[in-house]
């Protein structure tokens, strides 16, 4: 009962949170709503077992994220432009990419499926990981060691799109203010 | 926001060491506990990006120069594929870490898992901070 009661709370705040960012105006507003949307998946992860997935959104959601979208901010405008008419073609868009989504996952295994196949290969990691690698979290196992090609691919992409924003956005030497000398 | 007494005090000088010592500890003890390198770089950028957030930008980039950040975003995935490497030379596959330990392939195991992790941990704090600066840089954070 308490269980359900916490889950349908945070449940509720997520969507209560993602209508008032859309609902406003002031930009910094909405990426402080943001931020406590993150944190509030974050406590979502949290119930859901999974405390490597909470720390990361609490983190990157919350806390990075936020100052990112803050110092963006803080080189554009503050206030987003008034609607004045309504627009067919971006609700057309949202509403297919939404459909086709929910579509997907009518193919994904029911929510704790011990038939699913994640949870065929996660029991033969549970059983390995002891004997291999004799520590008790599973998941640095999983990521580092039989994951290892994808953890080193996600590590590049990492660096790659820093490089990107780098590209992007980093003052060139001539864009700074020239000191005159005499 | 270096007038604000209460922030400076508050927030950087009490709460940075805490928050860079957690960062360690999730970084080297993600074998035992919830965490690995990944949150580990996050939440120590976002430590270093309180900092800058606090005593500006010129004063973080006076701590840790541009040039430390970019090598360092390069290094940890230099490290990562370093130690698949160094497997291969040991006779073992790319990023076998079991024969990195001549003797116990579980301590060879734990080897290779600290490092890479170190150097995700690495690459993602370098990242964050790089992806601050640019962005505060060009905006009215930057002094």
């Amino acid at each position: 009962m308490f269980q359900q009661t916490v889950d349908i709370l945070v449940l509720g705040l997520l969507a209560a949170t993602a209508l008032a960012v859309v609902r406003m105006r002031t930009l910094i507003g909405a990426a402080m709503l943001m931020g406590i949307y993150s944190f509030l998946s974050a406590s979502w992860m949290l119930i859901l077992d999974a405390p490597d997935v909470a720390f990361t959104e609490a983190a990157v959601g919350a806390g990075v994220s936020t100052i990112f979208v803050l110092a963006t901010l803080s080189i554009t405008t503050i206030r987003a432009k008034r609607q004045t008419k309504f627009q067919f073609a971006p609700l057309a868009v949202v509403v297919l990419t939404g459909a086709v989504l929910i579509y997907g996952t009518l193919d994904m295994p029911h929510f704790g499926d011990p038939e699913a196949p994640v949870h065929r290969v996660g029991n033969r990691y549970i059983k390995r990981v002891p004997e291999e690698f004799k520590i008790p979290n599973a998941v640095t196992a999983v990521l580092g060691s039989y994951r290892g090609f994808d953890t080193f691919g996600e590590t590049t992409v990492v660096l790659t799109a820093g490089l990107g924003v780098l590209c992007l956005l980093r003052k060139r030497r001539e864009d700074e203010p020239k000191v005159v000398t005499e | 926001m270096r007038e604000v007494k209460i922030l400076r005090v508050v927030s950087a000088k009490t709460l940075l060491p805490f928050i860079l010592l957690f960062a360690l500890y999730v970084q080297f003890h993600g074998d035992f506990g919830p965490g690995g390198g990944f949150q580990a770089g996050v939440i120590f950028g976002a430590g270093l990006i309180l900092h800058a957030l606090v005593f500006g930008l010129n004063e973080s980039r006076r701590v840790i120069p541009e040039w430390v950040i970019e090598s360092a975003a390069a290094v940890g995935v230099l490290i990562y594929g370093g130690v698949g490497v160094v497997a291969m030379l040991k006779g073992g596959k790319f990023l076998e870490y079991g024969v990195l330990d001549a003797h116990d392939r579980v301590h060879g195991q734990h080897t290779g898992l600290i490092l890479i992790e170190l150097g995700v941990g690495v690459t993602v704090s370098a990242v964050m901070l790089a992806i601050y600066g640019a962005l505060a840089g060009r905006g009215r954070l930057s002094t």
